[in-house]
């Protein structure tokens, strides 16, 4: 079981407010992703929960107990660190057993959990060695290994991949996204990286200056961002927004379209513009556009194949039923 | 870069500090080997010739040597003790943040300026003189008869006065080793149920290793020869005749040049045993 929920949580450090008041539940089972830009307060969030900050007012309930006050060591919550605190002096195995050593479990338990801990994350040819021996990716299984044989209610994640390469990063977020279906236990996952929150969360939370955006499932923040920086943030390239006389056509004050719903041509289209720079990726090909007069840059996402080459005039027809709407204070209005 | 031009370049421009270093140390050595083979008494008719080992003999026959041995090994043993334990403590104290932590961390580290000779004069005139010192005030206030230190207790009272001398230097090197620990181990430590006792022993102590070898190697080195607190103090009375102090004493109030040059070579084969034990205990801490 682990059902957490935060009821009017604040923090301050000092004179700053770092989380205004904030109600938050995260129901038992979820894969639950705390996003937003560096400094959001997500982080904090975080160590709120795991108890490594005291809040300042407000109340965590973890299974609709009381945690508040609760030590860490006493909430059944296993972190794993964006560093991932291995302790370098132990091996592996004696990484692995240290939680249980500390809860004082018998050492034939230990080690059927080590064993199988270690089986489940392809670690049991390292067993032996020392973590400064293994490498980035190895590491992060022996932490996620770590916090696994404690049995924990909820997982709570902290930027787990940012220190791996990118072709690391992709795996890693597989076996944890496999590790949760497997486990189906509550986890909680700090990141910036808004594709790691679309791949593998349950739900996101978008965070701006310690405050919740919105709350929702990937696709939900996808298909309607409720408010201007939600539909900046989710969605990879980012989403254009257009004012002035383009938005007034669409009584509002900015409109946005994803570059994935604008085709590119050299036909007849609503708009126009020149070819600045084009990224090649094999299966798509982005393209800004300049000189379009509707905003500095158009981003247009197109196929592989189209070959448009810098300073091509080329026309651009958007998708109108997925344009969204924002108004003068950034909120979505409604279609 | 180091090219077989260069690589002659830097072995020209580091020639003289090595000669300049080796004949620092091979001058002393070759006298010292050169007298312990002679009788030379400055004052009793000078250079009397050869006498083969036997200055070497003497030395170990003398009822002084194997205690002044034992004085040594005791002093430096004793030292490093403390200033290891409460170096410790002083550095996770001196870790944790609090008002005036610049001010304290520099005060902590006044007694290392201090020179050995004064500060063993003012430990013997201020604090253990029996009549006047501190310590002698605060036993009467207590009622306690006080304590004529250096002669009732003059082994501690030396350990005492080296250990407040050495405590510093051991404090700063742990200190700086503590505030490398990275702060996220002791965080998952706590997550994983470690009580700060146990957070200490199994994260802590470990992680400042090191730095503990390097602080029980370097203080080794300099404690196996301090001379200044036991000449200021006791002059190697009640017990505290050291090796070195022997050979001080063989030397300059016995005028025997050639007995304290051999004495000087067993405090050297001494200062190897004693070295080549400790690379053998803590050694291994500072590979990898």
């Amino acid at each position: 079981m682990g059902r957490i929920t935060l009821d009017k949580v604040t923090k301050s450090f000092g004179a700053t407010e770092v989380i205004p008041p904030l109600d938050l539940t995260i129901e038992d089972g979820e894969f639950t992703v705390f996003v937003g830009p560096s400094g959001c307060g997500k982080s904090t969030l975080l160590r709120l929960i795991a108890g490594l900050e005291d809040v300042s007012s407000g109340q965590i309930r973890i299974d609709s107990k009381d945690a508040t006050m609760v030590p860490p060591a006493k909430r059944g919550l296993a972190m794993v660190f964006q560093s991932y605190a291995l302790y370098p002096h132990m091996s592996v195995r004696k990484n692995i057993a240290f939680p249980m050593k500390m809860a004082g479990i018998d050492e034939a338990e230990q080690n059927r959990r080590i064993e199988a801990a270690a089986k489940a994350l392809n670690l049991t040819d390292y067993l032996e060695r020392k973590p400064g021996q293994l490498s980035g990716g190895q590491r992060q299984r022996v932490a996620i290994g770590r916090a696994i044989v404690r049995e924990p209610a909820a997982f709570l994640f902290d930027e787990p991949l940012s220190n791996l390469d990118a072709a690391l990063r992709v795996g890693m977020r597989l076996e944890i996204s496999e590790l949760h279906e497997r486990l189906k236990t509550t986890m909680i996952y700090v990141t910036h990286d808004q594709v790691e929150a679309m791949t593998m969360a349950d739900k996101i939370v978008v965070l701006r200056a310690g405050h919740i955006e919105q709350v929702g499932s990937p696709l939900e923040l996808y298909h309607t961002p409720r408010n201007l920086f939600v539909a900046g943030f989710i969605g990879s390239p980012k989403m254009n927004f257009i004012e002035g006389p383009e938005a007034d056509k669409y009584n509002a004050h900015t409109i946005g379209i994803r570059p994935e719903h604008i085709t590119i041509g050299t036909g007849d289209g609503p708009w126009s513009g020149v070819v600045n720079v084009s990224e090649h990726l094999g299966s798509d090909t982005f393209f800004h556009i300049h000189n379009t007069g509707l905003a500095e840059t158009i981003t247009v996402r197109a196929d592989g194949e189209v070959g448009f080459r810098h300073g091509d005039r080329v026309t651009l027809t958007p998708r109108s039923d997925v344009i969204h709407r924002f108004d003068a204070q950034g909120q979505r209005i409604a279609a | 870069m180091a090219t077989q031009h260069s690589r002659s370049a830097a072995r020209l421009m580091m020639a003289p500090a090595v000669v300049l270093l080796l004949g620092w140390m091979l001058v002393p050595l070759t006298m010292t080997l050169f007298f312990s083979f002679k009788k030379y008494l400055p004052l009793r008719g000078g250079d009397l010739g050869w006498v083969g080992f036997d200055n070497y003999i003497r030395f170990i026959d003398s009822s002084a040597f194997w205690p002044s041995v034992q004085a040594t090994l005791v002093i430096v043993g004793g030292v490093l003790a403390i200033t290891v334990v409460l170096g410790v403590a002083l550095a996770l104290l001196l870790d944790q943040p609090m008002w005036g932590q610049g001010v304290v961390r520099i005060l902590v580290i006044a007694p290392f300026f201090v020179m050995p000779t004064v500060s063993a004069l003012v430990w013997k005139n201020m604090f253990m003189d029996p009549v006047n010192g501190l310590f002698a005030h605060l036993w009467k206030f207590f009622g306690a008869e006080p304590i004529s230190w250096l002669s009732e207790a003059s082994m501690q009272s030396i350990i005492l006065i080296v250990s407040w001398q050495w405590l510093p230097f051991a404090t700063l090197i742990l200190l700086t080793a503590i505030q490398s620990l990275d702060s996220e181990q002791l965080e998952a430590a706590e997550m994983d149920g470690a009580s700060p006792v146990a957070r200490f022993g199994y994260i802590i102590l470990p992680h400042l290793g090191r730095a503990i070898t390097v602080v029980v190697l370097i203080q080794t080195i300099f404690l196996l020869s301090i001379f200044a607190e036991i000449f200021v103090t006791t002059q190697g009375s009640f017990g505290t005749r050291t090796l070195t102090y022997l050979i001080f004493q063989r030397v300059l109030e016995s005028q025997n040049v050639g007995l304290g040059s051999a004495g000087g070579v067993y405090a050297i084969i001494l200062a190897n045993i004693v070295a080549a034990f400790l690379m053998r205990i803590v050694g291994k801490n500072l590979d990898a």
